[in-house]
């Protein structure tokens, strides 16, 4: 247990550079710049514009579809993982239990495929 | 070991001032922000316990797709905040008695909940110490022969999310040209082109 968390040290200690490094900056940026706001300032930049409209434009549903595909795979691929780690234990059984779950999962592949909702129009 | 005791305050601490910090911040873009602070934070206490798989797959997963989901959704709405927040008095009592029926629930289910005797068991034969095998290595033998009717479950749940998002955002638009690339290679010049013989000094 303790060797697991020291081979994790490192990425402690980068974490906490990362940290305060961050907070170095913010700090000194707000200690040592000079802080004059006014409401031209505090506005939104949009390229030499007057800003047009609320940043917060809607978003087209295909986005949310590529999404959610994306997070189903990535979870098929998620089961991969423990999967080749044991495969040596689990032996056929264990195969075949993860082939027939790639093989539900490629049917729903084939459906989105032939459905075209992989082509972007 | 003391750096792991620190370890475990911090991420712990900052996983809950960003729970706190998702349902009470304005913005719901800094809401979900936070969400994912929260789950890095979590990730944190994952390794801590000495579960690597999960950690990683709570950055890759939450973090990296289910986050971007939120955010998708939080922008898909376009939802006026300032807008929502006019009728929060008027229904406050609605909402507060919901609340309280929920509260009400959940106290009636957890204080008939029964600890089965075979959970006993399963606690004192917890995850194998990390010499003798990886946390991944002792899922991997379980998930796939043991517990195979809910992994196939979880299969079929995938494939019912897949074909539902399909059906559900799936719009064909009418007059956008595609490539069909069966049509582009099978086209022969005969198709196209028509070679006119003019016959000379007839042009003008």
């Amino acid at each position: 247990m303790d060797e697991l968390l020291r081979e994790y040290l490192p990425i402690l200690i980068f974490l906490g550079l990362a940290l305060g490094l961050a907070m170095l900056l913010i700090v000194a940026s707000l200690v040592m710049g000079a802080q004059k706001p006014d409401s031209e300032k505090n506005a939104a930049y949009e390229c030499g514009f007057e800003p047009f409209e609320d940043a917060r434009a809607r978003f087209d549903v295909r986005f949310y579809l590529v999404a959610i595909l994306f997070i189903i795979f990535d979870l098929e691929v998620a089961f991969l993982f423990p999967w080749a780690v044991a495969l040596k234990d689990i032996g056929v059984f264990g195969f075949w239990s993860m082939v027939v779950f790639l093989g539900i999962l490629t049917v729903g592949f084939v459906y989105e495929w032939r459905k075209g909702a992989l082509e972007w129009e | 070991m003391i750096i792991q005791a620190l370890a475990f305050y911090l991420f712990a601490i900052v996983a809950v001032a960003s729970g706190a910090m998702v349902i009470s911040s304005r913005n719901p873009v800094h809401s979900v922000l936070f969400l994912i602070l929260a789950f890095f934070n979590s990730a944190g206490l994952f390794v801590l316990l000495g579960a690597e798989f999960l950690a990683m797959i709570l950055v890759v997963v939450y973090v990296g797709a289910v986050a971007v989901l939120f955010l998708f959704v939080v922008m898909m709405l376009d939802i006026n905040f300032s807008e929502m927040r006019e009728g929060f008095l008027q229904y406050l009592p609605i909402g507060g008695a919901i609340g309280l029926v929920l509260l009400a629930e959940l106290v009636l289910i957890f204080g008939s909940w029964v600890v089965s005797p075979e959970a006993g068991e399963v606690a004192v034969s917890p995850t194998p110490p990390l010499g003798e095998m990886s946390n991944t290595a002792a899922l991997g033998q379980l998930i796939y022969t043991d517990f195979i009717y809910l992994f196939q479950a979880a299969g079929l749940v995938l494939l019912v999310a897949m074909i539902g998002a399909i059906v559900l955002t799936l719009r064909k638009r009418e007059g956008v040209k595609r490539q069909v690339i069966a049509d582009q290679v099978s086209r022969r010049p005969g198709d196209v082109l028509e070679i006119k013989k003019v016959p000379s000094g007839s042009g003008g």
